[in-house]
């Protein structure tokens, strides 16, 4: 298929290097260096698309990422929702379609790699147009290490729409040859189609690199498709250029309706004629440019309408040597057509007749705003300038530095002035030598006659329903005035109430002249208005390459015991415990969880249980202070241990909360092993080393976490003596309750494996935990499983551990505790010291909200019915005398915090926190269940083996 | 993402680092003998300041030790970072809130 607006030679694509490529399931044929967008202007394809609410057609706008209309879905090579044809490289293969604003996510994995790289650098030059080109060369002469990023297919910036020289010759081989001089630089990283697009504090930027989307289908799987760079520069200059900004008038939103530099970038750039017959509305002399540059290439330019009384007499004799008509004080009042525009309707701005002059191409310029938004980002200030029409950065950064189009340069010599002059100063900043790049030289500028500051022309009926502000979000002028009707000034209220700027493109033509249109409609200038916060991401920015390889496994670390495989090979079924996985019950075949939990558990209480129990939080406290630090943290005296005895222990916090609990042994005068939970092992590392760090530095102590070098098993019930007698007694271990007492530890050896064993129960009956290192954790489990096996020795998980200490009454701090609960209101007095003058927690324990009677405090349930498992969470309530709910609001008690079947009890119990829930002892309260009223016993919460007969066996 | 000098390791990542609270609220030397409202505004009570700001933060992803600074709580720079046990710094100048110009 010819692509008939293709000139016949010149641009930056690749003639020779021709593509095939589908759109709106049309074949086309573009070239290498073709966007989308290029391609099919080539082929005079101006329709990309149809708008989100109103369904009108929308075509190309603009040449790059601030076109605020054509939308596409990319298909193939791989769905990709929401891009622009203007920054959509083709290739073979490449399969799209326009969107109506809104894309569709990929329904298939996406199986490309995705990375990030940290860069350090002195100099981070964004954008490679000639500021900063010029920036980047003066950094690399001086020995500076130079980032230069740029978000096109290669460098130039707004030279590759022009036909601009410098010293003597085409732009571009000034461009080609300091990209060369950079290349061979050995301290500078140049990087393309990478775009910056967030700076953060003390000079951090991200930026997001697309390494392999331009070669489609040919990409190789190795190398990543996108690449996030953390950036920490010492300093930054932001040299983004400008955005040419729209007129806004009635109809505007046609197809063939665009940006006038635009137009010049597809000529020149990609050798695409955007039409053949173009009229050029212009506020400023930049857009006669592109009259001319369009007309020397063939397009017939019926008309410059430009909206000042007086036009540049420079421009006004070049238009006159091409037989271009120039209309001064005029302006485009709307457009004819219907999926292109057909005329442009022209009128004087002090009104008079209208004229429809045919045209397919219409070209707008409003002037140019900076692209600030880097420097918005980093909290510039930015301040209207008005002989400009643009908001300017008022200064620069600490370490930040604007430069060029994006600091307000009109001039190609200014631009390449100020790029040098802004890496010179930082260079000097950072006490570098400053080897100065002498400025190239520029042909002459024509002299700039003053720009005039139109941003909407008035339709000739007064209806501003179809002059479009922001046309992805199909907002008109009209929004524009009922968020103002409504009482609306801010533009930050009239963004949100209108929606401007919130779409893909983030206002970036439509923002500053909501400004404007704001101002004109309240009286002032667009400097009393301001602009919208500048946020990242400049441009959008793919989830997928944000999580770059922290994925799948990757996202969130798994942590495994020792003993997994043999877990899994058992038939675990996992729970996640934090980043742990821990077994929670092992079914046998045909069992359900209650099956399962119920067998588990009467092993434990009738024969033998095993536990993996390593995830286990285990803190080695050494130090001659060791005793004073941990009796300073824990309610109760731990200084007071005995070597090869075990203490029970709970911490506070200052304000007299449970925040852990667990076993401490005492390994040697100067050295405890210090458990808690699996969950808090992190928190109370943290918490002792923040007390003896900030508060008592003089406490000789030192901490260290042992939780994955020791495996933990605890072997639980009637006949784990007879298991740990067999293991362990050829080593010399004597099981028997007089020569092994509950609650203390002995060291063995099995195998040439050290163990360390401690009768510490956490469900009443009989057991030790079985302590050794993790590389012998599989052997040493494998020995008690064989010798337990005559007693039926059973692996049991979470569930069934939960629910043998529930039995007993053994809160599980973070389940049966929320952070407002003390060890008085768990009924742990008893492990409170009286004798210790004071610990962290004490004082709080006499406040007198603590002191109160109806606290709540942990109690037993037992559904009187005896089947009735109480969902846990639920409320509990009191009946009024009438046998009825009291009237609403319900005065609650308090709630379940755990709930199971119990083997043992033949019965369902719970915990939970009720109110004066001690005092209410054999009361009868009730649980909502679904709707219906479950009446519970309240009880002590130790229901199994109150007594404690258990326990030695 | 600010670059936060830890007083042993010297500039790091600020993800590498945990806030904790405000400085310069020691535990009281003897908690039994305050009165429930005093040992209330040390258990309960911090300042809510606009401006310099000390306060204790834990290079809990490095050298694992605590130290404090003073934040400026407006533009949310640090001002200065100094040992536990070291006192307060006295700023050469009112911190400025926001970016510079
Ligand atoms: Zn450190």
């Amino acid at each position: 298929m010819s692509a008939p607006f293709r000139t016949a030679s010149g641009g930056r694509v690749e003639r020779s290097v021709p593509v095939s490529f589908t759109f709106g399931g049309t074949s086309y044929e573009g070239l290498r260096g073709d966007t989308l967008a290029s391609a099919l202007l080539a082929h005079g394809v101006h329709q990309v698309t149809t708008s989100i609410k109103l369904g009108r057609p929308r075509g190309v706008g603009a040449a790059w990422a601030e076109d605020p209309s054509s939308l596409v879905q990319v298909e193939e090579p791989f769905p990709d929702p929401m891009q622009l044809a203007t920054t959509t490289e083709v290739f073979d293969g490449l399969v799209a379609h326009g969107v109506p604003g809104q894309g569709r996510l990929a329904d298939i994995g996406d199986s490309a790699r995705y990375d990030s790289r940290h860069l350090h650098v002195d100099l981070l030059v964004v954008g490679a147009g000639p500021a900063g080109v010029q920036a980047a060369l003066t950094a690399a002469r001086s020995g500076a290490r130079v980032a230069l990023v740029d978000e096109q297919s290669e460098p130039g910036g707004s030279l590759l729409g022009t036909t601009d020289l410098v010293d003597g010759r085409p732009a571009l081989e000034w461009v080609g040859d300091a990209a060369a001089e950079l290349a061979a630089a050995p301290e500078v990283v140049h990087l393309q189609r990478t775009t910056v697009f967030g700076v953060y504090d003390d000079g951090f930027a991200l930026a997001v690199e697309r390494r392999t989307d331009h070669l489609g289908g040919a990409a190789p799987r190795e190398v990543s498709r996108q690449r996030v760079w953390r950036i920490r520069a010492r300093r930054t200059v932001v040299a983004t250029g400008a955005h040419e900004r729209p007129v806004v008038f009635t109809d505007n939103d046609r197809p063939g309706t665009m940006l006038a530099g635009s137009a010049r970038t597809f000529l020149h750039r990609y050798g695409v004629l955007a039409g053949t017959r173009a009229v050029v509305l212009t506020t400023n002399d930049s857009a006669y440019r592109a009259a001319v540059e369009l007309a020397d290439a063939g397009v017939e330019v019926a008309a410059v309408v430009d909206t000042r009384p007086q036009v540049p007499a420079h421009w006004a004799a070049e238009c006159a040597g091409r037989g271009i008509e120039v209309r001064s004080g005029s302006a485009v009042v709307g457009t004819r057509g219907t999926d292109r525009v057909t005329h442009a309707r022209v009128a004087a701005r002090d009104g008079g007749a209208v004229d429809d002059v045919a045209c397919d191409l219409l070209l707008v310029s409003g002037g140019w705003n900076p692209a600030v938004h880097l420097y918005s980002q980093a909290r510039g200030k930015l301040a209207f300038d008005t002989s400009l029409g643009a908001f300017l950065p008022t200064g620069r950064l600490d370490d930040l530095l604007v430069a060029g189009a994006a600091a307000g340069a009109q001039e190609l010599a200014t631009c390449l002035r100020q790029g040098g002059a802004a890496s010179a100063t930082a260079l000097v900043e950072l006490g570098l030598d400053v080897v100065p790049v002498p400025v190239p030289s520029t042909p002459a500028a024509p002299p700039v006659t003053a720009p005039d500051l139109v941003w909407t022309v008035p339709d000739v009926d007064g209806d501003t329903s179809r002059q479009f502000v922001d046309l992805q979000r199909d907002a008109t002028v009209a929004d524009v005035q009922r968020a103002l009707g409504a009482g609306l000034r801010s533009p930050e209220h009239v963004k949100r109430y209108t929606t401007i700027g919130t779409a893909h493109d983030q206002g970036k033509t439509s923002g500053v002249v909501t400004s404007g249109i704001i101002a004109e409609l309240l009286g002032g200038g667009p400097d009393d208005v301001g602009t919208t916060t500048f946020r990242p991401p400049y441009t959008p920015v793919a989830f997928a390459t944000l999580a770059g390889r922290d994925r799948g496994q990757l996202f969130d670390p798994v942590r495994t015991t020792a003993l997994h495989d043999w877990h899994v090979r058992a038939g675990a079924v996992w729970e996640d415990v934090g980043q742990w996985k821990r077994p929670r019950y092992y079914p046998l075949a045909g069992e359900d969880v209650e099956t399962a939990v119920l067998r588990e558990c009467a092993a434990a209480r009738t024969g033998v249980g095993i536990l993996d129990g390593s995830t286990l939080g285990k803190i080695d406290v050494q130090g001659p202070d060791a005793g004073e630090l941990l009796d300073r943290l824990y309610t109760n005296l731990m200084s007071s241990l005995a070597v090869g005895k075990v203490r029970y222990g709970v911490m506070c916090g200052a304000d007299g909360m449970v925040i852990d609990d667990g076993t401490v042994l005492r390994v040697a005068e100067d050295r405890f092993l210090v458990m808690t939970t699996t969950g808090g092992a992190a928190k109370v590392l943290d918490w002792m080393e923040e007390w003896h760090q900030t508060e008592w530095p003089e406490l000789g102590v030192h901490l260290a976490s042992v939780t994955e070098q020791w495996s933990a098993f605890p072997v639980v019930g009637p006949r784990s003596r007879d298991v740990i007698q067999a293991v362990f007694g050829p080593s010399g271990v004597d099981a028997a309750n007089e020569a092994f007492g509950f609650m203390t530890w002995q060291d063995t050896v099995l195998d040439g494996a050290p163990v360390r064993l401690a009768r510490i129960s956490f469900s009443g009956e009989l057991a030790w935990e079985v302590h050794v290192s993790s590389w012998h954790a599989v052997a040493v489990w494998e020995r008690l499983v064989e010798a337990g096996r005559p007693y039926g020795i059973t692996p049991y998980g979470t569930e069934t551990m939960h629910v043998l200490r529930a039995e007993k009454g053994y809160p599980i701090i973070g389940q049966d505790t929320d952070g407002t609960v003390t060890p008085q209101d768990l009924g742990m007095a008893w492990v409170v010291s009286k004798k210790k003058p004071d610990f962290v927690g004490k004082r709080s324990f006499a406040r007198a909200d603590n002191l109160r009677e109806d606290r709540k405090q942990l109690v037993g349930l037992l559904p009187v019915d005896r089947t009735t498992v109480l969902p846990e969470g639920s409320q509990v309530v009191e009946l009024a005398e009438s046998g009825e709910l009291p009237p609403p609001p319900v005065p609650m008690l308090g709630h379940v915090t755990s709930s199971y079947r119990s083997a043992h009890l033949e019965r369902p119990f719970a915990l939970a926190l009720v109110k004066g829930g001690r005092a209410r002892a054999g009361q009868l309260v009730h649980v909502p269940v679904k709707g219906r009223l479950v009446a519970v016993e309240v009880t002590g919460p130790v229901l199994v083996d109150p007594e404690g007969a258990r326990r030695d066996g | 993402m600010q670059m936060i000098r830890c007083p042993w390791c010297g500039p790091r990542e600020e993800v590498e680092f945990h806030y904790g609270g405000q400085a310069h609220v020691p535990y009281p030397a003897e908690p039994a003998a305050l009165s429930d409202e005093e040992w209330a505004h040390y258990v309960f009570f911090r300042d809510n300041t606009r401006g310099a700001f000390a306060e204790r933060w834990s290079h809990s992803a490095g050298c694992r030790r605590w130290f404090n600074a003073l934040r400026d709580t407006v533009s949310y720079r640090f001002l200065a970072v100094y040992r536990p046990g070291d006192p307060r710094p006295v700023l050469d100048q009112t911190p400025t809130a926001g970016a510079s110009s």
